[in-house]
Order: structure tokens, then sequence, then C-alpha cells
């Protein structure tokens, strides 16, 4: 008896084994308590953690922007929700985007009508929140070139749009920044940016600020040279573009740039941190999330990874990939830099999302970002010079030894170094990284982070490749792989004050979504076997699941209704990266596919098809 | 009109070449002996539907015979498939940015002067146009390579989880189908026609 039992217990798991490598050993990745670094002990006491009102006004119950304020917080005041009600949440209407490829924006909701921009071919529809079942408005189709989505790297993806002045504003695939009437649904202006014969795609949710439109491109695996850009709002003429590579007339260095550390300072470290004319080719692309500070004037900008990935091709810091600029919002002068991998040989982009908070520090309030990068790292930093206050891992690290915090730079672990033609194994995180492109939220209420996030490692060995413009500059062959424990995602609950995680929940896939928290104290996120979850923002207790079609990659967001009552949207529709082996035509045979993804994805097409569709909850009222 | 293969009567109708309708569909190949070396490849069928006949057409270019039973072909193509970067998009057959080569599907055909042509021209959806840019006979070589990923004997020699490593030859035989005909023990009284060129 005993035995059969057992034999049925273990028939899925063995299964399950052919398929999805073993889970990197515990003891291969460092402990947080060993190489977490502070620059002082927290000091709790000195204030409440919150977003200034200049970043994060008052809530009108819309969700004009993906990350809902200036700040990122995706904290939404609305509380009719709560952890004891949730369980009630329903369905109130679903609307399919028609687009069958992963779905990685945010709904916005401005003046009672949702709009919602798809994957490629980057579809924008207006629902009226008015009227019963919310009917189409109107919608706009940009036709962008086909041949952009051979040039992008990880699925057709668009992480949305924005609503400001009138205007819906999004990029395309390929390469243009538009501008939509959102009265006529006609497009007041398109702006070409990307060049796809140079691999360069949009894949980005612009920022609006002051007039301004703040762009950047993808295609760091394409050999691109990356920059941002800003637009005029009403015309879509480009005002300023710096390059994230290059010489520093190129970079928009100058005068007013007085980054805090040593290896950042220098003449034309763009040129001189590379090979010669390497920099041209070297990636360092913005195609993550750009954060503008209304209350210091700043915008805030990731740069993605160097390319190619193979390191050996590129011996240098690699300037100035990898890290964050703070430039003027006017002129895109840049003003600091920090890099959070100097010659990174893992593909840790630095464009994941900025949180701008006040927060205890030191025994006084300092306004600091917290960027939770690809790298494994937690970075708490001073934003007015670009100091790193503290920088904790957040996941699983064996790449580095943490943080030193008097140069800055990752104290290197030389065993999980990139070589030639030799496979180095059990590197942790993997290079899609702790946590990818996917925002946090933020409440001040809790004063906690959620941090939706990855827990996967990698086999990579590096290999020579050619540069041909328009086709992929990688050098790599990567074998991912589940990090320890097995668990391949997990939502964490972060306090950024006492720099520790509060409570986690462990998820079987990465967790590719977003999350967003509101003022009832409910955490929402999105799984990528198609479940909608509601947790308690406290403890992390599953309130509520429902099952969508697809799996889901979006940004929840919660709005007010025209009938006064609480919202929660999201996309579903699994994809991206780690979810191409179901959204694009990827064989699960070849675990080298979609960049080394499909050898820890290669079950998901067991859980999931490809889907798109928006669903909206609500209580019943 | 001069078309150098037995390939679509219809179109030869519509252009109103009568010589070329009576010698193109009904004699032997014209001037197949003189392919240029680079790109021409005029006539070669990318789609299963073809207006005016009731089967699928297939396509005889002679470059072709080259690259059968040929262990070099594959082998020096899998080597170009890494130096042009078709692995950036393709990987080792599972794909990527690019459609898998390792599966059954073909969607533009799976004869080699198919993918040859597929490779020459690009095609729309991402796929770049190679034709001018690459030696033809490389082309070749790389459409043997991506004819084999996806051989039952490729796959089996397969000892990890990155296949093509080992790519066998190209049999003559599974040129004669494109990828679109039912599978072997499919009854169908019209699959006895596929392979005819009138």
């Amino acid at each position: 008896m005993r035995t059969a039992f057992l034999i049925l217990a273990l028939a899925p798991l063995a299964a399950f084994s052919q398929t999805i490598p073993a889970p990197v050993p515990e003891n291969e990745v460092f402990k947080r308590e060993d190489i977490g670094h502070a620059l002082a002990a927290p000091t709790p006491e000195a204030g409440h953690t919150a977003a200034s009102p200049a970043n994060s006004p008052a809530d009108d119950g819309q969700w004009v922007m993906p990350s809902k304020d200036y700040a990122s917080t995706r904290f939404s005041s609305l509380k009719e929700i709560t952890p004891e009600n949730v369980k009630n949440l329903k369905p109130d209407f679903s609307f399919s985007l028609g687009v069958n490829k992963g779905q990685e924006a945010a709904p916005i909701v401005a003046d009672n009508t949702m709009y919602v921009v798809t994957a490629y071919p980057n579809i924008v529809y207006a629902l009226d929140l008015t009227k019963p079942g919310a009917p189409l408005k109107w919608s706009f189709a940009p036709k962008p070139a086909p041949a952009s989505q051979g040039i992008a790297c990880c699925d057709v993806v668009n992480r949305g749009g924005t609503v400001d002045n009138g205007k819906y504003i999004f990029n395309t695939l390929d390469g243009q920044t538009i501008a939509v009437d959102i009265k006529t649904g006609k497009a007041l202006w398109r702006t070409q940016l990307g060049n796809i014969n140079r691999g360069e795609t949009m894949t980005m949710a612009p920022t609006v600020a002051q007039g301004r439109v703040f762009v950047g491109d993808s295609g760091g695996e394409m050999g691109v040279h990356g920059w941002v850009a800003a637009l005029d709002e009403n015309s879509g003429k480009l005002l300023w573009r710096g390059y994230n590579t290059g010489p520093d007339s190129q970079v928009l260095i100058g005068a007013d740039f007085k980054p805090h550390y040593p290896d950042d300072q220098g003449k034309d470290l763009g040129v001189t941190s590379w090979p010669p004319q390497a920099w041209q080719i070297g990636g360092g692309a913005a195609w993550g999330w750009l954060t503008f500070d209304a209350e210091l004037n700043s915008l805030y900008t990731g740069v993605g990874n160097p390319g190619p990935w193979n390191q050996t091709q590129r011996p240098g810091d690699n300037k100035w990939t990898a890290g964050i600029f703070s430039r003027d919002p006017a002129s895109g002068s840049a003003r600091w830099f920090y890099q959070y991998s100097p010659h990174d040989e893992h593909d840790y982009d630095g464009v994941n999302e900025q949180i701008l908070l006040d927060m205890p520090f030191a025994g006084k309030m300092q306004k600091v970002l917290v960027h939770i990068d690809r790298n494994g790292y937690l970075y708490v930093i001073e934003r007015t010079t670009g100091t790193v206050l503290s920088a904790d891992p957040y996941g699983p690290v064996n790449t580095s030894r943490g943080i030193d915090l008097q140069t800055g730079r990752p104290i290197i672990n030389e065993e999980k170094q990139t070589k030639l033609g030799e496979t180095v194994r059990n590197i942790c995180p993997t290079a899609s990284g702790a946590k990818d492109w996917n925002p946090s939220s933020f409440s001040p209420q809790t004063q906690l982070i959620y941090i939706p996030h990855e827990n996967m490692c990698m086999d990579w060995m590096d290999a020579e490749v050619n540069y041909i413009a328009g086709t992929p500059y990688v050098g790599a062959l990567v074998h991912m792989k589940p990090g320890p424990g097995g668990n391949r995602g997990e939502l964490t609950a972060w306090d950024p004050v006492q720099r520790r995680p509060v409570w986690a929940v462990k998820e079987n896939f990465p967790i590719w979504s977003g999350t967003v928290v509101t003022a009832g104290d409910v955490v929402f996120y999105g799984t990528m076997d198609g479940w909608f979850k509601a947790v308690n923002a406290r403890s992390g207790d599953l309130l509520w699941k429902y099952k969508v079609d697809s799996g889901v990659i979006g940004q929840p967001v919660s709005y007010r209704g025209p009938d006064g009552h609480q919202y929660i949207a999201v996309l579903s529709g699994v994809g991206g990266w780690s979810g191409a082996v179901v959204s694009g035509p990827v064989d699960p045979r070849d675990g080298s596919a979609a960049l080394g993804m499909v050898n820890v994805m290669s079950d998901l097409p067991k859980y999931t098809t490809a889907g798109g569709t928006l669903y909206v909850f609500s209580l019943p009222h | 009109m001069s078309s150098r293969y037995p390939t679509n009567c219809l179109t030869k109708l519509i252009a109103g070449a009568a010589a070329a309708l009576l010698a193109g569909c009904n004699g032997p190949p014209q001037s197949a002996a003189a392919p240029t070396e680079q790109g021409d490849v005029h006539g070669v069928i990318d789609s299963a539907l073809d207006p005016g006949v009731d089967h699928s057409l297939v396509t005889d270019d002679p470059r072709v015979a080259a690259y059968l039973n040929n262990a070099d072909a594959v082998n020096t193509g899998k080597h170009l498939f890494g130096q042009y970067n078709c692995s950036g998009c393709h990987s080792n057959g599972g794909g990527g940015m690019g459609p898998d080569l390792m599966d059954d599907v073909w969607i533009y055909g799976g004869r080699l002067e198919q993918i040859h042509q597929t490779l020459v021209q690009g095609r729309p959806n991402g796929m770049p146009s190679w034709g001018g840019k690459v030696p033809d006979v490389q082309l070749w070589q790389i459409s043997a390579y991506v004819r084999s990923l996806s051989l039952p004997q490729t796959l089996a020699a397969q000892t990890d989880n990155t296949p093509s490593q080992t790519p066998a030859p190209v049999p003559s035989e599974v040129e004669q189908d494109a990828g679109w005909s039912p599978p072997p023990a499919t009854t169908n009284d019209y699959t006895t026609t596929i392979k005819g060129v009138d």
C-alpha cells in the first residue's frame, strides 16, 4: 500500500525532471546577511517612508501612466476591496485584444475611458467605461513594419502608453513614438526614432512630463548604439537624444556631470572603456523605465546590457551600460551616473524601475530611489548625488560577493565569470535577472515594496560572434535552470529601511507580471500559468485567485469607475522572453532557444496557451 | 517571361506566352543547365496553393543535387549558420527571435530550393534578405543544414538539450516533399499527384 502511494506521488515528478533541469543547490549562492551592505545601520525612528506629494499627488482614482505616479509607487488609494471581501471579486467584463502575443502593457484609465495597447502590431483600443460592457470608442492601428518582428529579442511586446493633455502616447515595435488624440482616435503626430536595419525596436512605455515625452530604444542583443530621447509633446519634434555609449558629446556629458564614484569620472569614458569602435555597437539600450522626478527636476534613465554578450570581445568597464543616469529633463545633460554592473558578463541590464521615496537613513530623512536590479541587488540610492546607501540581495546571487560601497562596484566572484568556449555552470542570477522589467509597487501604509521576481540561474559559454547590422549580436550559449528550492518565481515584500524581506510567496513559474498594491492592503499580481491573484499586503496570505485565458505578464492597475466603485484591470496573454516558448514559434527540445530561456520553461506549454484579453474585476455592487 | 523550370502554367497563361505554355508545361525544363550563380531563383514555389491546378506543383532546381547526401554541405552549413548569426534568431534549431527549424512545419516550403529562396529573398515578418550579400554556394550549404535540423537522424544524434550539433546529410527522398503534404500513412486519393509535375 505504501509503495503504491509512493509511486503515484513520484510519477509526475519523474516526468517533470526530464524537461526541467535540477535546481541549483542552496550552497551555490551567498547568504543575504553575508553580502548585503549599507553605509549605516537602519534608523526607522527617523521617519515614515513615503513618496513626496510632488511625485505622488493625491489619488484621483484614475491610472494615467503605467507607474501610476512619477514616484512609480503603483499604489492605489482605493480601499473598497479589502482582505476580507476580495474573495467576492468577480469579472466585470473582458475584451479580446485580437493579438496572441505577450501582453505587458498596463491598462490606462483617464476621463472614464480605458486605453490599452497590444503587443505587435501595437493596436490601441479605447473603451467607454460609462456604458455597460465598456464598448469600443475607437481603435487605432499604427501598422508597424512587419520586419520589426524579426529583430525583437524577446517576443514582440509593448509595455504600454500614457495619457497626458488629451493624448495617448505610445511606441511601436518598428521604432515610432505616436501621439493619438484621445477624443478622435486619430494620430496627432508620429516620430520615427528607431531604425530596424540597425537592430532598433521600441517596446518601452514613454514617460511624459513638462510637455516632454521621454523614450528609449530596445536592441541590446542586436548591437545597437543605445539612447534615450525627449520629444516635444505637442509636435513630436526631437528635443534631444543622449546616447548611452560613445564620446561625452553624444552622451550629453558636460560641465554639470558630477558622478559620485571615481570610476565614473574622466573624459570620454564611453569610448575609452571599450576596445576601439566597440562602443558604436555596444548596446546600452534604454528599454525599461524612465523616471521623472518632479521634486528634483531630474530624469533617471536606466541603461541596458553591453553587447555582445560574449564579454571577451569587449574588455573594459563598457560605460555607460548596465547603470543609471540622472539627466536634466530639459537638455538631457547628465548630472550623475552609477554603474550597477561594470563590464557586465551576464546580461544584467540596468533598466528596471526606480521608485522615488523619502526614507529614513542614517538618522535622517533622505531622498532616495529604490532600484531592484537584474544583478540580484536591491539598491537604495541617494538620488541627488547618486550615492548608494545600501545594496542587498533579494534573490539568488553568486556572481558577486556584495557591493563595495566605497567604490560602488560589485565584488566579483571570479568563479562565475564567463569564459570563451568553456561552460561556466550554476551562475546566479540568470540572464533575465533575479528580476526583469516587470515593476514592483510600494505602499505608504505598509512601507513595503512588493517585488515580483525570478529565482533562476544558468550555464553560460561565450562564443565568438560577428557584427552584422540588423542581426543578433550575442555570442553566448546559455541554458537556464531553476534557482535553489526549485520554485522559479517569488513575490517578496521588502522593507527598504530594515533591508530585509518581510514575507515571500513562492511561485512555480517566474513572475513576469507587475504588482499593484491598494489602500485596502491587497496586492495583485498574475502568474505565467494564468492565475490572477490577490494576497494580503501584510502577510502574503493568498486571498483570491481567478483563472484567466492565458498566462499573465501584464501590469495590473486599480481605478475608480464612473459608478464610484473600485475596479482592478489586467491583461492576460503569456509571452515575453520567459513565455516565448508558448507565444513564439519555439521548439522546447532546444534548451538554448530564446537565449537559453527555453531550458527552464519547456514545461510552460503544458499549462497555458497564447492569448490576449483584458480582464476587469470588481466586487458585486 | 523566361521561367527556367516547369512551374506555374497559369502564370504563363496570364503572361500570354503560348509558346512557353506549351514548352514549359508539357516539355522538359528549358535551359535548366544554365542557372545564374547568384540569387536568381525565379519560379520556385513557396505556397502550397497553386491556382489553376488541383494539386501543389514542385520545381526541380538542378543546383540542389550537389547538396543532397552531402555531409560536407551540412557541416559547413552548420558553421556558417553561426558565422552569419542565423543562430542568434533560430538558436540551435529551436528558434527565439525567429521560428524554430527543427519541427515539421515549413511556412515557405522545406525543399532545398525553397529554403534557399527564403534565404535569398528574405521574408516579410522578419527574415532578412541575404541574396547578393553571401556567396550563393554558402546559402545552399546553410539551406542543407536547415533542412537537416528536423531529420530524424539529426534529432536522434542529440545527446543533450543543445540539438543540431551532428547534422545528418539531407537524403534525396526528403526533397520530394515541401512539408505541405499529409503524413505518409494518410489515406487520401490526391496525395499521389503531389509529386507530379505535368
